[in-house]
C-alpha cells in the first residue's frame, strides 16, 4: 500500500486517504486544506494543544491506571443515587449500535423502533403513577424538580410564587432548584419535618394562598417512606397549589400509586433501573395530569398512523420545544437521557411486575433488617426514625459520625454522614452479600 | 454503570443489521428490479435477500452514480400485522400482579401492579426487532446539518463501562482520586481546546451548558451590581439559547441577520446596550459561515459591558483553527456528542461542559475539580453559582470524551475539523441544489426551491440515508441544513449525494408520496397532535 492510499495520519476516525483528500480538494478547486478555511489570521490559532495522540489500548490503559486510584469500596450508599443489578441482556441490546447512534427521532420513519422503546418507557411511568402524561426525560430528579417548580408557575390559576419543599431534602437538590426557579422569580422555602416524616400542622401553618407548588417525597432522602400524603395532597388542593411527589420507580412499584393521593406531578430519578451507580448519572422522571400536556417540558412520545394505516409512533406537541417555540419554550431542554429511559424499560420490562414487586419488597425488608442488625451494636441506634424504610435508614451512633465514616472507609466500606452523630445506610441485592462483613465492621468502629 | 466484557460490542455483529438499509419492505409491493453486481461479496448478499420462503421478491434498487451502489434487503422474521409493525410489550405478555402480604401495612402500598411480562428470549427479540427499525451513525451517512453525527468509536464505551467507574457520587474525595484525576485532567484538555481558563464538567447536555453559562454572566454583573435585563441572540441561532435566556428570566432581543448571512455589525450595534447582559453566537455560524468580525463583534458587547456567549454546536468545524477564547468570547459550552463522538442515544445523553475566562471561574458551579500537591478535591468557587444537575452531571459521557480526545490528540483533531470541512464542501460540490451561502466550513445549507425541503428529506429516506436538517435556518427557504462529518468515504459522499440528485429529480408526487421503503410509511403529524395517545394505556382513546 503506497503512502498515498494510508489512512494513518490525523483521525483515526476520519476515514480519507491521501490520495482521496487530494481527489476531493480538486473537485473543490481548492490548493490545501488550510484554504478551506475562513479564519481571519488575526484569530486563527497556530498553537499546540499539547495533547498527545494515544492508541486505543494506550487510552484504555491510561484510563485504567487512573481510576485505578479510586478505592474499591462496598458502597452502602444511596440518597438518591442506587445500585441495583442490571442483567447483561440490557447492555447487549441497549449497546446495538441502531439505538446507541441514533440521533433524536425528527425522522420518525426511520426511528420507529426508539420511538416505540420511548412509548413503553412512558407507558410504565403512567402504569406507575396513576397520571396520565410522561415525558421521556429530564437530566435528573433534580432537574425535574425545577421543571416541576416552573410548571407550577404557568399552570396555576392565580398568582403565587412560593415552592414549598421539605427541610430533610439532598443539598444538591435543592440548589438545583434554586437556579431553576430564580429566572421566574419563584422562592423556595423549606417546611419542617417530624421524625423523618412531614409535620402535616407545621405545613398547614406556612402554606398560603400564594403558594404554588408543595413537594413532598417517599420515600424521602433519608429513606422514610412518607405516611400522610394524602393529607399533604389536601392542604396543597385547598390552596389550588400543584402537589408534587418525588419517588423512584421500584419505590413506586409497592408504594401508594400517587395518582390515588392526590399528585399533580411525580418527579424523580429512574436511573436505578437500567444503570445502576455511575457517579450521578441519572434519568429524570417527569409525570403529570392530562390538563397540563400543553405545560409539560421536554419530549413526548404519541401514537399516530402511518399511510399504510399502521400503527407509528412520532415525538409530538413539539410547538411547546425550544426549536419551535424559542423564547415561549415550556423548558429549554434538547438533548435529554433517551439512552438511559431505553435501559429503563428495558431492565423494567426484563423484571416483570412480579421481579419489581419482589425488588421492592425486599429495599423494605433488607433495610429493616439491616438496622436491626446494627441497632444490636452498642453505641449505635438504628433506625433513628421509628418509621417504614425503603433501601436506607439513619444511624445515630455515639461515635463521631466523620470518624465512623473514615474508620469504615479504612475496612472498605461506605456509609454517608448526615449530621455530628448520624450516618445513613443504604443497601440493596448489589450489597446485601457483604452484609455480614459490614456489620462486623461497624460493630469495631462504633466502639 | 455495569461492568460489561467488550463482547458487549459484539453482541451488535449477532445479525444482519449493519448490512441492510433499514427496514423491511412488504412483500406484497412492487419494488424497483434492476441491481448491479460487482462482487462476489455483492452477489452473495442479493442471493440471501431473494429467498423469502416462497415468494420472489425483487430485491434491490440502483441508483447510477458511477459508483457501485448494489443494495439489498435481508429476509426478516417479524411480528407484525396489518395495522401495526411490532405489537407493544404490552400486548405481547402483561401480568397484573396484586400487591398482598407486602412487609408495608396495606395503606402505604397499592393495590396491583400491571406491566409487561416477557421472558428474557421474547425481551431481546422484541427490542432487537425495534432496533432494526431505527437509523444510527452505524447504519449510513447522516448528514443531519447542526447536530454532527460522526462516528462513535467503540472502545469508549468499554471505557465508559469499567467497574472502578461505577462509583457512588457521595463518596470522600480521598476515595475517588482516580475520577478526579481524570475530570481534571478533562477539565485540562476542554480549556486548552477552546481556549478557556477554566471549565465545568457538571452541566449534562448542550442546553444545560448554555444555562450554566447565562447564570454565570448573570452571577457575574449582579457581583458588580450591574442590573442588565436582555440577551441578545441572532435570529439564526439555535432555538435552545432563546429558550435559555428565557429561562434565566432575560429578555431576549432578536437579531436580524446580515445579507450575507453573518452579524449584520449595524443591527448589533442598534441591538446591544446598557441593558445587555449577554449576545449569545454560534461560530461557525448555523449556515457554516465564519463570523469574520468577530473581534469587532466582541469589542462592541465588551464596550456595552456585556458577555460574549460561545454557543459550541459548531466546534467541529475549528478544532485546532480557532479558539473561541482567542476569539473574544467570555464563557462556552462544548456539545460533547458532536465535537467529541460521545454517541447521542436517541436523544441523549450527551455532557455540556462549559468553560469561562480567568475572571468568571469564582462563578462556576459547586463544585469544582482541582489538585492540590498531587491530590485531587471538590472546592466551592468563591461566588459559585450553585448546582446545574443534582450530582456532577453525565459521568459516563465525560469518560467517553476524554477516552476519544485522548484518541485524537493534537494531531487527530486537527484531522477532524479539515476532514469535516473538505467533506461538506464536496459533497455541496457534488449535490444539484443550490447552495446560496459561502464560504462554509463543516455544515452548508442548500436549497430545495421549489420543493417542499421536508418532503425531500422523506423521499432521501427512500434511498437508504438519513436526510439533513430541514427548514432551518429560516433564511434559506426550504433549507437542508446539511453537515456529512469527517467520517464519510469519498464513496459514501458519492453515494449520499446520488441521493441528493435522485431527489432533487423526483417529481413533487413522489415527494409527497414518499417514504415507502423505511419501516413506517409517512407519520401523520396533525393526528398525533390534534389526538395525543402518549401511552399503551391511552391507546383507545379517541
Amino acid at each position: 500500500m503506497s503512502d498515498s492510499d494510508s489512512h494513518a495520519t490525523g483521525s483515526p476516525y476520519a476515514p480519507q486517504t491521501a490520495a482521496e483528500t487530494a481527489a476531493m480538494l480538486d473537485a473543490v478547486g481548492a490548493d490545501d486544506l488550510e484554504s478551506l478555511f475562513d479564519v481571519p489570521e488575526s484569530v486563527a490559532f497556530d498553537g499546540e494543544f499539547g495533547i498527545d495522540t494515544r492508541s486505543e489500548r494506550a487510552t484504555r490503559r491510561e484510563v485504567a491506571r487512573l481510576l485505578g486510584r479510586n478505592a474499591d469500596l462496598s458502597e452502602f450508599l444511596g440518597r438518591g443515587h442506587y445500585d441495583h443489578y442490571v442483567p447483561s441482556v440490557v447492555d447487549d441490546l441497549a449497546s446495538r449500535s441502531e439505538f446507541l447512534t441514533s440521533y433524536t427521532q425528527y425522522q420518525p420513519e426511520v426511528a420507529q423502533g426508539f420511538l416505540q422503546a420511548l412509548f413503553e418507557f412512558q407507558s410504565m411511568l403512567v402504569e406507575l403513577t396513576g397520571l396520565d402524561v410522561a415525558n421521556c426525560s429530564m437530566y435528573d430528579d433534580a432537574t425535574a424538580l425545577g421543571e416541576a417548580a416552573t410548571l407550577s408557575q404557568r399552570v396555576r390559576s392565580v398568582s403565587g410564587d412560593r415552592i414549598l419543599v421539605p427541610e430533610h431534602l439532598r443539598e444538591g437538590k435543592r440548589a438545583v432548584l434554586s437556579n431553576y426557579t430564580e429566572g421566574p422569580d419563584l422562592t423556595v422555602e423549606p417546611y419542617p419535618m417530624t421524625d423523618g416524616v412531614v409535620d402535616v400542622p407545621a405545613l398547614s401553618d406556612q402554606i398560603g394562598d400564594d403558594t404554588a407548588m408543595v413537594y413532598a417525597e417517599s420515600p424521602t432522602v433519608r429513606g422514610v417512606i412518607e405516611e400522610r400524603l394524602d393529607a399533604i395532597g389536601d392542604l396543597a388542593h385547598e390552596h389550588e397549589a400543584l402537589f408534587c411527589i418525588g419517588s423512584d420507580p421500584i419505590a413506586l412499584c409497592l408504594l401508594e400509586r400517587p395518582a390515588d393521593v392526590g399528585a399533580d406531578v411525580v418527579v424523580g430519578d429512574a436511573a436505578s433501573l437500567g444503570t445502576g451507580t455511575a457517579y450521578g448519572f441519572g434519568l429524570g422522571m417527569f409525570v403529570t395530569r392530562e390538563e397540563y400536556l400543553r405545560q409539560v417540558p421536554g419530549r413526548l412520545v404519541g401514537a399516530s398512523e402511518d399511510a399504510a394505516d399502521r400503527r407509528a409512533y412520532t415525538l409530538t406537541l413539539q410547538t411547546r420545544e425550544q426549536h419551535i417555540r424559542k423564547e415561549r419554550a415550556t423548558s429549554n431542554i434538547c438533548t435529554n437521557q433517551a439512552w438511559v429511559a431505553l435501559r429503563t424499560a428495558m431492565h423494567a420490562a426484563w423484571l416483570g411486575p412480579d421481579g419489581l414487586v419482589e425488588l421492592a419488597e425486599d429495599c423494605v425488608t433488607r433495610a429493616r433488617d439491616l438496622a436491626g442488625r446494627l441497632d444490636d451494636i452498642v453505641g449505635v441506634k438504628a433506625p433513628v426514625h421509628g418509621r417504614h424504610h425503603f433501601r436506607e435508614f439513619l444511624a445515630r451512633t455515639d461515635q463521631p459520625a466523620s470518624a465512623i465514616v473514615a474508620d469504615l472507609a479504612a475496612e472498605g466500606f461506605a456509609v454517608h454522614a448526615v449530621d455530628d452523630h448520624l450516618v445513613q445506610v443504604c443497601v440493596t441485592e448489589t450489597t446485601a452479600d457483604a452484609t455480614d462483613e459490614f456489620v462486623a465492621a461497624f460493630r469495631e468502629v462504633a466502639k | 454503570m455495569p461492568q460489561t466484557s467488550s463482547s458487549r460490542r459484539s453482541g451488535r455483529w449477532r445479525n444482519d443489521t449493519r448490512r441492510t438499509a433499514f427496514g423491511e419492505t412488504p412483500w406484497d409491493k412492487p419494488r424497483p428490479t434492476s441491481f448491479t453486481l460487482d462482487s462476489g461479496v455483492s452477489l452473495r448478499l442479493v442471493l440471501l435477500g431473494e429467498t423469502p420462503w416462497d415468494k420472489p421478491r425483487p430485491t434491490s434498487f440502483t441508483l447510477d452514480t458511477g459508483v457501485s451502489r448494489v443494495k439489498y434487503d435481508q429476509a426478516r422474521w417479524t411480528d407484525d400485522s396489518d395495522d401495526l409493525y411490532e405489537p407493544l410489550l404490552s400486548e405481547k405478555a402483561s401480568k397484573t400482579v396484586d400487591i398482598e402480604d407486602s412487609p408495608l401495612p396495606d395503606d402505604l402500598t397499592r393495590d396491583s401492579l400491571s406491566l409487561p411480562d416477557p421472558a428474557e428470549p421474547e425481551l431481546a427479540r422484541h427490542y432487537t426487532r425495534l432496533s432494526q427499525m431505527n437509523y444510527g451513525v452505524e447504519s449510513g451517512p447522516f448528514p443531519l446539518g447542526s447536530c454532527t453525527m460522526k462516528y462513535n468509536p467503540s472502545f469508549t464505551e468499554d471505557v465508559a463501562a469499567r467497574a472502578d467507574a461505577a462509583i457512588h457520587p457521595d463518596r470522600p474525595d480521598s476515595t475517588v482520586q482516580g475520577t478526579l484525576a481524570l475530570c481534571h485532567r478533562l477539565q485540562d484538555y476542554l480549556g486548552r481546546i477552546g481556549g478557556m481558563d477554566a471549565v465545568t464538567l457538571q452541566p449534562p447536555a448542550g442546553a444545560a451548558g448554555e444555562f450554566t453559562g447565562i447564570q454565570i454572566a448573570k452571577a457575574y454583573h449582579d457581583h458588580n451590581d450591574d442590573e442588565r435585563s436582555e440577551v441578545v441572540i441572532p435570529d439564526s441561532a439555535h432555538g435552545t439559547n432563546f429558550a435559555t435566556a428565557a429561562m434565566a428570566g432575560y429578555e431576549v432581543v432578536e437579531l436580524p441577520s446580515g445579507d450575507d448571512g453573518r452579524v449584520d455589525i449595524e443591527a448589533l450595534e442598534a441591538a446591544v446596550g446598557d441593558d445587555t447582559a449577554a449576545l449569545m453566537l454560534t461560530n461557525p455560524n448555523t449556515l457554516g459561515l465564519f463570523e469574520r468580525d468577530i473581534e469587532h463583534i466582541a469589542d462592541i458587547v465588551h464596550d456595552a459591558g456585556g458577555l460574549l456567549y460561545y454557543d459550541g454546536a459548531n466546534l467541529n468545524a475549528l478544532l485546532g483553527r480557532a479558539r473561541p477564547g482567542d476569539m473574544g468570547f467570555d464563557v462556552m459550552h462544548y456539545n460533547v456528542h458532536k465535537t467529541f463522538a460521545t454517541p447521542h442515544g436517541g436523544g441523549g445523553p450527551g455532557a455540556g461542559p462549559v468553560g469561562v475566562r480567568e475572571e468568571l471561574a469564582q462563578f462556576l458551579p459547586n463544585p469544582h475539580v482541582r489538585e492540590r500537591g498531587g491530590n485531587y478535591e471538590h472546592y466551592e468557587p468563591d461566588h459559585s453559582i450553585g448546582k446545574i444537575h443534582g450530582f456532577y452531571g453525565n459521568w459516563p459521557v465525560l469518560l467517553k470524551t476524554f477516552a476519544y480526545i485522548a484518541r485524537l490528540g493534537d494531531e487527530g483533531l486537527r484531522d477532524a475539523s479539515a476532514k469535516a470541512v473538505l467533506n461538506a464542501n464536496y459533497l455541496a460540490e457534488q449535490i444539484e441544489y443550490e447552495v446560496p451561502f459561502g464560504p462554509f466550513h463543516h455544515e452548508f445549507v442548500a436549497s430545495a426551491g421549489e420543493q417542499d425541503a421536508a418532503d425531500a428529506a422523506k423521499r432521501m429516506l427512500d434511498y437508504g440515508v438519513h436526510p439533513p436538517t430541514t427548514k432551518w435556518p429560516e433564511i434559506v427557504d426550504e433549507a437542508l441544513m446539511t453537515e456529512p462529518t469527517e467520517g464519510e468515504t469519498k464513496r459514501s459522499l458519492d453515494q449520499l449525494a446520488a441521493a441528493f440528485n435522485a431527489v432533487a429529480g423526483d417529481s413533487d408526487a413522489e415527494l409527497a408520496d414518499a417514504p415507502s421503503r423505511p419501516a413506517a410509511k409517512r407519520i401523520d403529524q396533525a393526528t398525533a397532535a390534534r389526538n395525543p395517545r402518549l401511552s399503551w394505556q391511552a391507546l383507545d382513546d379517541t
